[in-house]
């Protein structure tokens, strides 16, 4: 069982990083929600404002790993030019997606909404962790400030899903490989 | 006498909101700003060959980058305008978010290609 270097990259970028920063960004709107804006809890503790200033502190440090790595690691090798003549485009997935009408609109549209959209990501949760480390609990009675760093936060909780929905059917119809290969596990022999 | 409610003392709402207002308007340009450069950069060759800041990367190198210095530079000019200041905080929001949505809306190529 082997993986190629490549594909580990595109593993940490997209199901590490990514999936991460979209499984976070789901609990932390659960607990904004809960914490600022339901009715129901009217004080917040120092423990849970210490606690959401690092979570998304944390947040936007792997939203800002999961653009660096998409845009200088993985997109390099996705939009690689192959030399005059190439007939096999394995190794080249952009060419290999556009040499296809069937599977051009996963670049065209997929790829070029998902390389800039997904830089939204890390721009809003940047700012929502230094709102939220500025003002802390006094959002509870900033009603206007609070709700308009909330739509940040779904919008990067949209633009994630986006740009992780389009990295996976794009890696899917033409998969960034190539690079050494990484032996796993040795497959038993028969 | 009860202790005061933390998320309710004096103290707490009178705190300034311009410092999240400069955060907020500033993300909302960057979005907006991201889309313009993505547009600008895929129009003109000129600012296409520009903008490649590192090669294999092409030109999203550099709207990337330009998108995020601009970006902190008025978060920088805002935050040292409005950190003392309770600013009015409705404008700001609808400046914000409307920046945002068309930054999401102008990064989706059928309606960048418009352009």
């Amino acid at each position: 069982m082997e993986i190629t270097t490549r594909s580990l990259w595109t593993m940490i970028h997209g199901m590490g990083f990514g999936a991460l920063y979209l499984m976070a960004c789901s609990g932390a709107l659960v607990e904004l929600h809960r914490k600022y804006v339901s009715p129901l809890k009217p004080a917040i503790e120092i423990e849970d404002e210490r606690f959401l200033r690092i979570y998304l502190a944390l947040m936007a440090v792997l939203a800002w790993l999961t653009v660096l790595t998409g845009a200088y690691i993985i997109y390099p090798w996705y939009r690689a030019v192959p030399p005059v003549g190439t007939a096999n485009l394995a190794a080249f997935p952009q060419r290999l997606l556009l040499s296809n009408p069937a599977t051009s609109g996963w670049h065209s549209i997929g790829m070029e909404w998902k390389e800039h959209i997904a830089w939204l990501v890390p721009i809003s949760i940047t700012m929502a962790a230094a709102v939220f480390a500025r003002h802390g609990r006094n959002l509870k009675v900033q009603p206007e400030l609070r709700s308009t760093v909330l739509s940040f936060v779904w919008i990067s909780l949209i633009a994630a899903g986006i740009a992780g929905f389009f990295g996976a059917m794009i890696n899917k119809n033409a998969p960034v490989e190539g690079g050494a290969a990484i032996h796993i596990v040795q497959g038993e022999k028969r | 006498m009860s202790p005061a409610n933390p998320s309710t003392s004096p103290k707490v709402r009178d705190f300034p909101n311009g410092g999240g207002a400069a955060a907020v308007l500033a993300a909302g340009i960057a979005s907006f700003i991201v889309a313009v450069f993505a547009i600008l950069a895929d129009n003109i060759p000129a600012i296409k060959s520009a903008m490649i800041f590192y090669k294999p990367t092409g030109p999203l190198s550099g709207v990337t980058t330009c998108a995020i210095v601009v970006w902190l530079l008025v978060w920088l000019i805002l935050h040292r305008q409005w950190q003392d200041r309770m600013v009015a905080m409705g404008r700001v929001r609808a400046a914000a978010l409307i920046l945002l949505l068309l930054g999401v809306l102008l990064t989706f190529p059928p309606i960048a290609d418009l352009f």
